[in-house]
């Protein structure tokens, strides 16, 4: 147990020497696992800041019941009394006078309205569902105009069932740009660890004979690997971070044009992590795959 | 310790390089396989330290037959064997010390021990006030007593060499010479391929004589 601690010890610190040997050739794989990385990163962080912008936008989703404009009393309580059955307490009554006076209060139509000769508004129930997900909000909304007396039900989702089916075509790009610099990743380290394979061929052939298991040759280039596309990841983080703080400020002032609060936000803390993690996974397959490859040619 | 049974080896392109080689080596001797140039001896100990495999007969080391060792146990038996190559084979990337240390690194010994085993294998083959040295800055004669004490850093029960004093003066030969000895009196199984019939002819050791692949007795 120890004697295999040492070794995975010895293969870091291999790795790390390696690394730190020729700053200019790990600084410029840095680069390219960094940029390759950030380019997905990117579009998932720009959706993710479009679906916060949305939601901050779109505030609480509704469903409005107009009720038939002669529905009575009896009506209103039925309604009422399956809605605190189904809703609980997420639901409220607005009357036909309160919505007319909620209108002449409105600019402009105060003399419209008085204009007309008797109310023509409905009473309404204005439901606000805890789930607010599309397929959610329509079968609710398909359930509601069965109900009696119910003249009308009005789901305000059209653009919010859009928008999600725009975010969806985009998560789904950016899902294959991330496969595809994923498979960049996996090229790049698989070359710069056959080129160093190629370097440490004596070293390789002398602990062969001398009892090296494949596994101990192996093992620094992993790491190496790893090591490389870990720092890489963290290298786009901080691609990233700088991109959005530079972006912050224009962004904050086209929301205020806009009437929103909206700030653009940088990586988190998880995607940090998750890019790292992605980097050094990636990173160690490459190397993984280089090595067995030439192990497996040299036997 | 080490049976050989109708070994033979032909390499392909028809050439035999080998052709029923039995004998047997035990515990403790000294044995040095002799003969022309193009004899086997080569051959005969590669496929002793399982560096090579032959094309007929077998080889059991330590009650294990080579032949039929799964690759994977290959790493495992070849930490029985301390091996002397002809060209050497020292990395110029390291120290001499650094060098002395891979076959410990190898075994995951823990670094201070290491070190101070190494130290040790380098005293021994007199090379400690050399051991920052890189080999390229040795010369021949200590090049190869670097390689010795690669080769028994692990105190390993068989120690193997093949044609350790070629392309030395007659002195360091006998340096060499002298070194050897020293591992077969402390018990130590030592296999020397050799053309030179100096070492052969040495009291304590027994010749094998190799002509043409075959054996002679």
């Amino acid at each position: 147990m120890s004697a295999w601690i040492n070794q995975h010890r010895a293969a870091l610190r291999d790795a790390l020497r390696r690394l730190a040997s020729s700053p200019l050739n790990t600084l410029l794989s840095l680069f390219v696992i960094g940029i390759a990385l950030t380019l997905p990163a990117a579009g998932w962080l720009l959706i993710d800041n479009a679906q916060n912008a949305a939601s901050s936008a779109a505030g609480t989703q509704q469903i409005s019941l107009f009720m038939a404009l002669d529905a009575d009393k009896k009506a209103l309580a039925e309604i009422e009394s399956r809605l605190k059955l189904e809703m609980a307490d997420r639901w409220r009554f607005v009357s036909r006078e309160e919505a007319i006076k909620h209108m002449e209060a409105t600019a402009g139509m105060g003399e419209l309205i008085a204009s007309l000769p008797k109310n023509p508004l409905p009473d309404a129930f204005i439901v606000e569902p805890l789930d607010v997900a599309p397929a959610a909000m329509e079968k609710l909304a398909a359930n509601f105009r069965e109900w009696p007396r119910v003249e009308h039900v009005q789901l305000d989702s059209g653009w919010v069932k859009r928008f999600d089916a725009l975010l969806r075509i985009g998560r789904l790009g950016v899902g294959m740009l991330a496969a595809v610099f994923a498979m960049a990743l996996v090229v790049v380290t698989f070359n710069t660890i056959r080129l160093q394979i190629l370097a440490h061929a004596t070293e390789i052939e002398v602990a062969r004979l001398i009892g090296a298991t494949d596994a101990w040759i192996r093992r620094p280039f992993t790491y190496f690997g790893a090591l490389q596309g870990g720092l890489g990841g963290l290298f786009s983080a901080l691609l990233l971070a700088i991109g959005s703080s530079l972006l912050a400020e224009p962004v904050s002032e086209l929301a205020v044009l806009y009437g929103a609060s909206f700030g653009l936000q940088g990586p988190s803390a998880g995607l940090t992590g998750l890019l790292t993690g992605a980097g050094a996974t990636l990173g160690w397959l490459g190397a993984q795959i280089s090595v067995s490859l030439s192990l497996r040619q040299h036997r | 310790m080490i049976v050989c049974s109708a070994v033979g080896k032909r390499y392909p392109g028809g050439l035999t390089a080998l052709d029923g080689v039995s004998c047997e080596i035990k515990a403790g001797e000294m044995v040095f396989v002799t003969g022309h140039s193009g004899a086997g001896k080569s051959t005969l100990v590669k496929l002793i330290a399982a560096i090579d495999r032959p094309t007929s007969g077998s080889i059991v080391v330590n009650g294990q037959n080579l032949s039929a060792l799964r690759g994977s146990a290959l790493p495992y038996l070849r930490r029985n064997f301390g091996l002397v190559f002809q060209d050497q084979k020292l990395l110029f990337d390291r120290s001499a010390l650094e060098n002395v240390l891979l076959p410990l690194a190898i075994t995951g010994t823990p670094i201070g021990d290491a070190t101070r085993r190494a130290q040790a294998a380098l005293d021994k083959v007199g090379l400690l006030d050399r051991a920052k040295a890189n080999p390229i800055a040795l010369s021949g004669g200590e090049q190869q007593r670097l390689a010795i004490a690669r080769a028994v850093v692990n105190r390993p029960a068989i120690l193997i060499a093949d044609e350790p004093s070629a392309n030395l003066d007659s002195d360091s030969a006998a340096e060499i010479f002298a070194i050897f000895r020293a591992f077969h009196q402390v018990g130590v199984t030592v296999i020397i391929a050799t053309h030179d019939p100096l070492w052969s002819e040495s009291p304590d050791g027994r010749a094998l004589h190799l002509a043409h692949g075959r054996l002679l007795t």
